[in-house]
């Protein structure tokens, strides 16, 4: 079953800074199927971290339609966003844990915004963390974290929200190619066992590589190529794709080297 | 003693004046720092705005208060404006009002400060865990706003209290202004009492401030 999940028509969002003004995303129009691993790749600019800001609405788009499940989110009252926005988990490249709270109180944070009674908080914010590899730092506090513990947490917290779609923003640019892997191989898992659509954006191909089923290149504000990650890497069509790729090799020489 | 001038104290309600004095200046500066903090508040919120003329206001308000020396301001609001307008104002109110007008731009500053310091993608983050904007600013902004605050504001306070004396200038019997009239009545019997006297309002400043002083970095540490 490949029915569209995200739905995104003919999307523009304009930036004016004083008499500067940037078209950040110029028509962007996106299938995410249900249940996909996505990813967005483009260059420093492209308009990728625009994009994903207007999937949840964070950043009002000037023209275009966001649909997930079949809604409209432009259309939703302030409240029906709010909870729309609940089963919309978002991370990002700094992983924003409130830094005088346990990670256990990271976790529950979500619960209690939604009136969760405590015992039942504690329960599930555990088996959360149990299940992003955590359990054993429920009382320490972020600054006591590497980077890698740190998105953990910041993921086991969006997963407290049940979302059904996962937005990635850069969620490992922060992290070592080691740790890297090990964050995706974890959203592969939540992927696989929780059945959730994640758009994973990112400026690295072997991120794209790693976990991505379909990729869509942006350059410029625009979607240059789009498709199986298999057919735009191995036969790139737009300029765009055949620089990233090129760009992607010489990465993966240094690195191996 | 004698050498010291503290004799002085030990004569009749020399010692009571003081303390008197000093409860004078106490809540002066405590009904100015009350004031400073409620309307501090409210105007650093306001300072965040983007509209034009609020920023246009509030600093020249600012400004106002960073070049004006309070002494002078003290003196055109009880000689000056008394005279102008023709009411009665008490020059404990005089001065009431004046640390306020300084302590609220101080105190609308930091605010302000901390307010703006507060980095745009918490309350993105906030926002896209699906929480409805009041709810970011009391459980997300707030806490982390007044963590930076404390110290900061405690620092003012202590200041302000510091700066109480120069009410003596338009006449409040205030600490200052009580040591100086017990020396000038002293002269004569004890020509130490300069050095007594000072040394004990001093130290009485000292026994305010540095309870709250020690207080500030105790909460700094904590909270940095
Ligand atoms: N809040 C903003 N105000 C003004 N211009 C902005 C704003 N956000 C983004 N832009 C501009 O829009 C364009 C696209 O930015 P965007 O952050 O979406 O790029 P990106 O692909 O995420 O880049 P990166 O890989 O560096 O994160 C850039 O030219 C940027 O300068
Ligand atoms: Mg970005």
């Amino acid at each position: 079953m490949n029915t569209s999940y995200i739905e995104i028509r003919n999307l523009s969002k304009k930036y004016t800074v004083k008499d500067n003004s940037v078209e950040a995303l110029k028509g962007v129009s996106l299938t995410i199927p249900k249940n996909e691993i996505f990813g967005v790749i483009g260059l420093s600019g492209a308009g990728k971290s625009t994009l994903v800001r207007c999937i949840n609405l964070l950043e009002k788009p000037d023209d275009g339609e966001v649909i997930i499940d079949g809604q409209n989110l432009l259309e939703l009252s302030k409240q029906e966003l709010r909870l729309k926005r609940q089963k919309i988990g978002m991370i990002f490249q700094h992983f924003n844990l409130l830094e005088q709270q346990t990670v256990l109180e990271n976790v529950c944070f979500p619960l209690e915004i939604r009136r969760v009674p405590k015992a039942e908080r504690k329960k599930k914010a555990l088996e959360f963390l149990e299940k992003v590899g955590l359990a054993d730092k429920a009382n320490a506090y972020p600054s006591q974290l590497s980077g890698g513990q740190k998105q953990r947490v910041a993921i086991a917290r969006v997963l407290t929200n049940e979302p059904e779609v996962l937005l990635c923003d850069e969620a490992t640019s922060a992290l070592d190619p080691e740790t890297t892997k090990n964050i995706l191989n974890l959203l592969k898992h939540i992927h696989d066992t929780m059945g959730i659509t994640i758009v994973i954006i990112t400026h690295e191909m072997r991120v794209i590589k790693e976990i991505c089923t379909q990729v869509a290149v942006l350059d410029n504000g625009v979607v240059q190529e789009c498709g199986s990650v298999k057919d735009v890497f191995e036969n790139p069509q737009s300029k765009s794709a055949k620089r990233l790729l090129l760009i992607g090799e010489t990465e993966e020489a240094n690195y191996v080297g | 003693m004698q050498n010291l001038g503290l004799d002085v104290f030990f004569k009749g309600t020399n010692f009571l004046r003081l303390l008197d004095g000093l409860w004078v200046a106490v809540r002066i500066s405590l009904i100015s720092v009350a004031i400073s903090i409620i309307l501090g508040i409210a105007v650093g919120v306001l300072m965040t705005s983007k509209s034009r003329i609020i920023k246009v206001v509030s600093k020249i308000y600012l400004e106002i208060v960073r070049i004006m020396p309070q002494m002078v301001l003290l003196f055109i609001v009880y000689f000056g404006s008394t005279r102008v307008f023709r009411w009665n104002i008490s020059a404990e109110i005089s001065a009431i009002i004046v640390f306020s007008f300084w302590g609220v731009a101080e105190m609308g500053d930091l605010v302000r400060g901390a307010l703006i310091s507060i980095p745009k993608i918490q309350y993105e983050s906030s926002e896209a865990l699906g929480m409805a904007a009041s709810q970011t600013y009391l459980y997300i902004i707030l806490p982390q706003t007044v963590r930076r605050l404390i110290p900061l504001s405690i620092n003012l306070i202590t200041r302000m209290i510091k700066t109480t004396s120069l009410v003596m200038m338009i006449g409040i019997v205030e600490v200052l202004k009580v040591a100086q009239q017990i020396i000038e009545a002293n002269r004569r019997v004890s020509p130490n009492a300069t050095f007594g006297v000072f040394a004990v309002v001093f130290l009485l400043y000292f026994l305010i401030c540095w309870p709250i002083s020690r207080l500030a970095s105790y909460l700094e540490k904590r909270w940095a």
